[in-house]
């Protein structure tokens, strides 16, 4: 069924957005105001449930890459991803008939509101990870076969690159390298699905889901109930950790937002510190030198009393966080999904643990 | 000796304190205007406990003018901005975020100029000189007299900064210009937000300075003039007359401070009654609880470092309301027209502390004149204060475990002795005025900002080294050694110098020491 997003839905997408968004996902205020701002100018968004986009339809996905810590410096012009899809549609030959988000979090969960709305264009309830991923390729059309190209990447300058590749991975590498001559922000618009496709490989409700989270934080602080608990609840997640940042190292490197931050833990967690390692999501907690969870699980930091989600681009020296981690799509859990965003991909010399799996044996991996 | 005075919306309280120990304390209305109060205030105090002015060593005060300015959108100049970006930036242009009454007060003189950096130094696109100085004389025919500058990652590279407001100001003499890479931090809208409110309120704050000094030097009084920050650490009246966002929250601030300083108590929950407001925050190992994500201040989002606040309508001269069976409380009031208005005091309108003398709590003015009031009103509005207040004890506390309440401020009067998740209930002695008190024993802090590389020197022994450098400095400029913390780090990458280059500003803050007898006997 189709419902139309206004003005103010947006306050609990976006904060919902950027609580799967794992800290990454571009910053969630930024995205949210030229979310509202193209609605105020066009009117609502009209928001669609897969099931009713038809086979034929031409669905896709709108997106920013580049460094969160350099998009809250260097602002977007506001029509970058417009831009995209006028030239995709070029290439194509045909109209794209639907937009789509391609990951939840903050700004990737709200640029496509911009997109459908100054375009006219129905926005499907879906995204392809069900959170956030760092790369281009990690996106589940990508696992089950569909390809990231044709994809245009545009810059506030005006420059756009249309790309054809022999890969996804290929895609990345390309995209991300002509974003960093771009000054590290880019938009893009890619994987060009039908409807069909659309349903087969996609996440579905996760916009209905962003805006439920939400909502749930808002609901249990005015109740006063534990609105961390209430999330954790939600995503049939657990908190690991709670405690205060004592340091944060953060670098622009290679086209990301690279780093860690070390948190010393408070109440329960005296005495304990926990490491978290992101590039532009966050990737690793680490307790006390055992890793206690990893990607493709969410690990999610919420400010310890309000619940707000912090970004690895916000977080910063005596913030008081909570740290949860909630299971990812079973999808992501098969060696196909984890050989493309397990965390050997990015480096960790150790395999996946599903957080369930851990939980029984109760320790974490070497 | 020192004076420390809070001027609040209310209130203008001021203590005179000898080391640890207060000698007197006054408390009168605020005036319209700053002199009033003030020159009320100290010659109260020379009242309370005569005193020769040349024995005062420092005056510090804590003003929430600024603050309150900016509150009610009044008093504030018109202020023009103008950012270097472009083509970048544009999507979202300064103020978009703001609330319609503030961007009226200030007028939308926006100018979105070429200009900016990119994240690892090359330019966006190049200065425009002929742009700025079209925007200068667009802004000198308006007669604005205040402006903000911003750019796209002026913290990694302020040049293009300094550059706009040399043309600015050389096409118009005289005019104040605020540039963001000195006010606040990476994020470009909350960066720029702040500088805006810096703007609007210079004016304001050569008034304000001015008329503070006068007071003070009026009073015979030589010694040094500090204003409180919002991190608890004084500044001079010549800084605060460029920087005046920088008083923003310290009334909180110094009302915690102080509310430590009296009961002894350095991890409990604070309550700050005022005539129309409560605030209520926790001190954690002595320093106030900040806020994690942005803070709002009048409705505008900025990244500065303030105390976690709760605050809620409801103090001693709150108007007190029944519909139907409910009781409410506040969050209209009579304000400083308290002494004219309460029962008790002659008045005809029923507040919150009509409720509490005629419960018995306390004795106010003349109890006589609440002694028919409806007992079931005074049950239901009483019970609904002490319910609203114990929410709030309960958001601001970290865990369940009953923690100590101090109780401060004019209208503590309206807290019963017991109350829900709290292990004891303070009122120290010249609870009310706390604010004043912690003006007086402000502390100092110390900034070191330095570009390290670090391919020369390991990350952490840079961090090292600038910690100990901010310590150092915190100690020379005053703190006592014990009592130096580290409250902010802060590291901005310059990737457009070689090898590796880190910009690290660390900041240090410490007491000052009080002097005076018990403090050489270690209590």
């Amino acid at each position: 069924m189709s419902r139309l997003v206004h003005e103010e839905d947006l306050d609990d997408l976006a904060r919902g957005a950027a609580v799967l968004g794992t800290g990454g996902g571009g910053n969630p205020y930024i995205g949210k105001l030229m979310a509202q701002q193209a609605i105020r100018e066009h009117g609502p968004v009209t928001l669609v449930d897969a099931a009713e986009v038809p086979d034929d339809a031409v669905v896709v996905q709108a997106a920013m890459m580049g460094a969160p810590t350099v998009m809250v410096e260097k602002l977007p012009r506001g029509d970058e991803a417009a831009q995209a899809f006028s030239m995709l549609e070029e290439f194509l030959g045909r109209p794209v008939t639907h937009v789509v988000c391609g990951e939840a979090g903050g700004v990737n969960s709200t640029i496509p509101f911009v997109v459908a709305a100054t375009l006219g264009l129905p926005l499907v309830d879906a995204d392809g990870m069900g959170r956030a991923f760092p790369e281009l390729q990690m996106v589940m059309p990508g696992l089950l076969g569909v390809s990231a190209t044709p994809l245009v990447v545009a810059d506030e300058k005006g420059n756009s690159i249309l790309l054809r590749t022999v890969g996804n991975r290929w895609t990345e590498r390309l995209a991300r390298t002509a974003t960093i001559e771009m000054g590290c922000s880019s938009a893009f618009a890619s994987y060009v699905m039908s409807g069909q496709q659309l349903r087969d490989t996609m996440v579905l409700g996760t916009l209905s889901l962003c805006q439920d989270i939400g909502r749930l934080i808002v609901r249990a602080r005015a109740q006063h109930r534990d609105p961390v608990r209430a999330v954790a609840d939600r995503l049939d997640g657990r908190p690991v950790f709670t405690g205060r940042v004592v340091d944060i190292e953060r670098r622009t490197e290679t086209g990301f937002a690279r780093g860690r931050a070390v948190l010393s833990g408070t109440g329960d967690d005296a005495g304990s510190d926990l490491v978290l390692n992101f590039q532009n999501e966050h990737l690793v907690a680490t307790r006390d030198g055992s890793v206690v969870a990893s990607v493709p699980d969410l690990i999610i930091v919420l400010d310890s009393d309000t619940a707000e989600p912090v970004t690895t681009e916000e977080i910063r020296y005596g913030f008081r966080v909570s740290v949860l981690v909630a299971p990812c799509d079973p999808r992501w859990r098969t060696e196909a999904g984890l050989e493309l965003v397990g965390p050997r991909y990015f480096g960790y010399p150790f395999d996946y643990i599903a957080l369930e799996d851990r939980l029984s044996t109760g320790t974490g991996t070497p | 000796m020192r004076i420390g005075i809070d001027v609040g919306g209310t209130n203008t309280d001021a203590v005179l304190m000898d080391g640890r120990t207060v000698l007197a304390e006054f408390k009168t209305p605020t005036t319209p205007e700053v002199t009033g109060g003030i020159v009320a205030a100290l010659d109260g105090l020379q009242a309370g406990r005569p005193f020769p002015p040349a024995d005062v060593t420092a005056v510090m005060i804590g003003t929430t003018h600024f603050t309150n300015a900016v509150v009610e959108a009044e008093r504030l100049s018109r202020t023009a901005t103008v950012r270097l970006g472009l083509p970048a930036t544009a999507g979202l242009p300064p103020m978009t975020d703001w609330p319609a009454q503030l961007r009226r007060a200030l007028g939308e003189h926006v100018y979105l100029c070429h200009g900016g950096y990119e994240f690892d130094g090359r330019l966006i696109s190049d200065f425009d000189e002929s742009e700025v100085r079209a925007a200068a004389a667009d802004i000198a025919a308006k007669g604005i007299q205040s402006v903000a500058v911003s750019s796209v990652f002026s913290p990694v590279n302020p040049e293009m900064e300094l550059r706009a407001a040399d043309v600015l100001r050389e096409v118009i003499p005289g005019l104040a210009v605020s540039v963001s890479h000195e006010i606040g931090r990476v994020g470009l809208l909350e960066r720029e937000n702040a500088t805006i409110l810096n703007a609007c309120l210079r004016e304001l704050a050569e008034h304000i300075t001015a008329a503070l000094e006068k007071s003070v030097r009026g009073a015979g009084i030589e010694a040094p003039v500090y204003i409180s920050q919002n991190d608890g650490t004084l500044m001079s009246v010549d800084y605060c007359r460029q920087y005046p966002v920088a008083t923003f929250a310290s009334g909180p601030t110094n009302s915690m401070r102080g509310a430590a300083f009296l009961s002894g108590r350095s991890d409990c929950v604070v309550v700050d009654v005022g005539g129309t407001t409560s605030d209520v925050g926790a001190l954690v190992h002595g320093f106030p609880r900040e806020a994690a994500v942005a803070v709002d201040i009048g409705g505008v989002r900025t990244n500065f470092r303030m105390p976690d606040v709760l605050s809620v309508g409801l103090g001693g001269g709150s108007l007190v309301a029944r519909a139907e069976e409910a009781v409410t409380v506040g969050p209209r009031s009579v304000g400083y027209a308290i002494r004219d208005r309460a029962l008790v005091f002659g008045g005809d309108t029923v507040t919150a502390t009509d409720l509490v003398v005629a419960a018995g709590m306390c004795v106010v003015g003349d109890p006589a004149r609440v002694a028919d009031l409806d007992a079931d009103l005074v049950r239901a509005g009483v019970r609904h204060m002490q319910e609203r207040l114990a929410e709030l004890v309960d958001r601001v506390k970290t865990s369940a475990d009953p923690l100590p309440v101090v109780v401060v401020g004019g209208g503590s009067i309206l807290l019963e002795d017991h109350l829900e998740g709290a292990s004891e209930i303070l009122k120290p002695d010249h609870f009310a005025v706390a604010n004043a008190i912690g003006a007086a024993i402000a502390q100092v802090g110390a900034e070191v900002d330095k570009v390290f590389s670090l391919a020369e020197l390991p990350r952490e022994q840079a961090l090292d080294s600038a910690r100990q450098e901010a310590v150092a400095k915190a100690t020379a400029a005053g703190a006592q050694a014990s009592t130096v913390q580290i409250v902010d780090v802060e590291e901005v990458p310059l990737a457009y110098l070689p090898s590796n280059a880190v910009r690290i500003r660390v900041k240090a803050v410490g007491d000052l020491p009080l002097g005076g007898e018990d403090v050489a006997a270690g209590t």
